[in-house]
């Protein structure tokens, strides 16, 4: 039968499980906090997209009618020799399948898109993705890490300008931009678009047309837009980001604390019958003991 | 009928008003005037600054390029960057001023060249961010384009 060893063995374990619980919840609140933090600046962020894509898509519209061969590079569409994603990732784990989800997905398109160009590269930004990519031995066109919980342009810059140089100098022919799409907090979806070339967002529609004065030129004023129309879906998708990994870290550490607290109350189940054993064994040696030195 | 405008960045929005009188505003082409009924425009946005007239009051906002569209007595600035007079950090922008200016009074040739334009942009940004600052808001009268 289980010994005081035993008992005491029991009682450690029970003791390092609750401790565990605390880590887990603790990051579980700290979570939390971030992920309303990271939900409200995309909230905040969300006004610029919108009149940004409002902008766009009266100038585009007004670029096009203008001069059919003056497109800009940007929109350029032709044949795809290489093909680049960037792919965002968390920088850390504990997060559920968060990042490994993430992963899976854009191996999934690097396979697809193999057969039809002649290179596929990837881009990744977050510890996890490039860390997976490199282990692959997967050609990367550059990487970003340590991007923080709360990236802001700072990290966007680098990233726009490498897509966008490397897209006008021809090297690359056509960008995705991979992201674990926030729906809700349980919920995130690893989600790819393409970036470039820009497909330029349709117009309201309805409202009729209005006679623009452009200064500088529609054309011009285009090549300056699109850059910053590359960035801004670049900084949605990373904000977008920052808020799935907030949420799945803080569902994966309730589940960590619950199924922690589920282990205590198994193992104190455990030790309380193991100490009732002990003490019932060691009555029983000490009822024993007396019935002997009575019957002599 | 006053202007309904909207300050944006990437970021935040910065400044939101429906009854604006008048705005001042740098375009890369110069400096503009928009009051009310306003024809239809696009335009670039220069580094400077933007002031916004409303009733009994005016808001001066340091902007560092980007986008204005008026159509129908609305405004949207689509501001690269964009700050209030409370929140430019006198002191830095003092010393981002010297750093730029000490930049340009250095060597010029070789790889320097492209720090060359950054400086000058720079310099900019800390020359607008420093009127603003010093112009206070509330500050009468229209204020002089350089």
């Amino acid at each position: 039968m289980a010994g005081a060893g035993a008992v005491r063995a029991v009682r450690n374990r029970i003791r390092s499980v609750q401790n565990a619980s605390k880590v887990t919840k603790a990051m579980e609140l700290v979570a939390a906090s971030k992920m309303r933090r990271a939900q409200e600046r995309a909230l905040s962020s969300r006004p610029y997209a919108e009149r940004m894509r409002a902008v766009l898509a009266h100038l585009s519209g007004y670029a096009a009618r203008g001069d059919a061969d003056a497109t800009h590079p940007l929109l350029q569409q032709r044949a795809v020799k290489h093909f680049a994603f960037i792919h965002i990732t968390a920088d850390r784990g504990l997060a559920g399948g968060l990042n490994s989800n993430m992963n899976r997905a854009g191996a999934t398109l690097a396979l697809e898109q193999q057969p039809h160009v002649e290179r596929v590269s990837a881009l990744p930004v977050g510890r996890k993705g490039r860390d997976f990519f490199r282990r692959s031995g997967f050609p990367l066109l550059a990487e970003f890490t340590a991007i923080g919980d709360f990236p802001g342009m700072a990290v966007v810059l680098p990233i726009a300008r490498i897509v966008i140089d490397d897209y006008s100098a021809g090297r690359v022919d056509r960008v995705f931009l991979g992201y674990q799409r926030f729906v809700n907090t349980a919920l995130q979806r690893p989600t790819f678009r393409q970036l470039l070339p820009v497909t330029a967002p349709e117009g309201a529609g309805g409202a009729k047309p209005l006679d623009f004065i452009f200064e500088p030129a529609p054309e011009q004023l285009l090549q300056m837009l699109l850059p910053r129309y590359v960035e801004m879906q670049i900084f949605e998708a990373l904000l977008d980001a920052a808020a799935s990994e907030q949420s799945a870290r803080m569902v994966a550490m309730r589940q960590a604390t619950d199924a922690a607290n589920d282990m205590v109350q198994d193992l104190t189940l455990t030790y309380n019958k193991a100490r009732q054993e002990l003490v019932t064994s060691e009555l029983l040696d000490i009822v024993g003991g007396k019935a002997a030195l009575e019957q002599q | 009928m006053p202007l309904a405008l909207s300050v944006v960045t990437q970021e935040r929005t910065v400044l939101e008003r429906r009854d604006v009188l008048r705005l001042i505003v740098p375009t890369t082409e110069g400096q503009i005037t928009v009051l009310p009924s306003h024809a239809p425009l696009m335009a670039s946005l220069a580094i400077g600054e933007l002031v916004v007239v409303v009733p009994g009051q005016q808001i001066p906002l340091a902007i560092h390029g980007g986008f204005i569209q008026v159509a129908r007595d609305e405004v949207t600035v689509l501001a690269d960057a964009a700050e209030h007079v409370e929140e430019i950090d006198e002191q830095r922008a003092e010393a981002a001023r010297e750093r730029a200016q000490r930049r340009l009074a250095g060597p010029r040739a070789g790889p320097e060249a492209v720090d060359l334009l950054r400086a000058q942009l720079a310099l900019q940004r800390a020359l607008v961010r420093l009127r603003v600052r010093r112009r206070r808001g509330g500050a009468t009268g229209v204020p002089s384009a350089r």
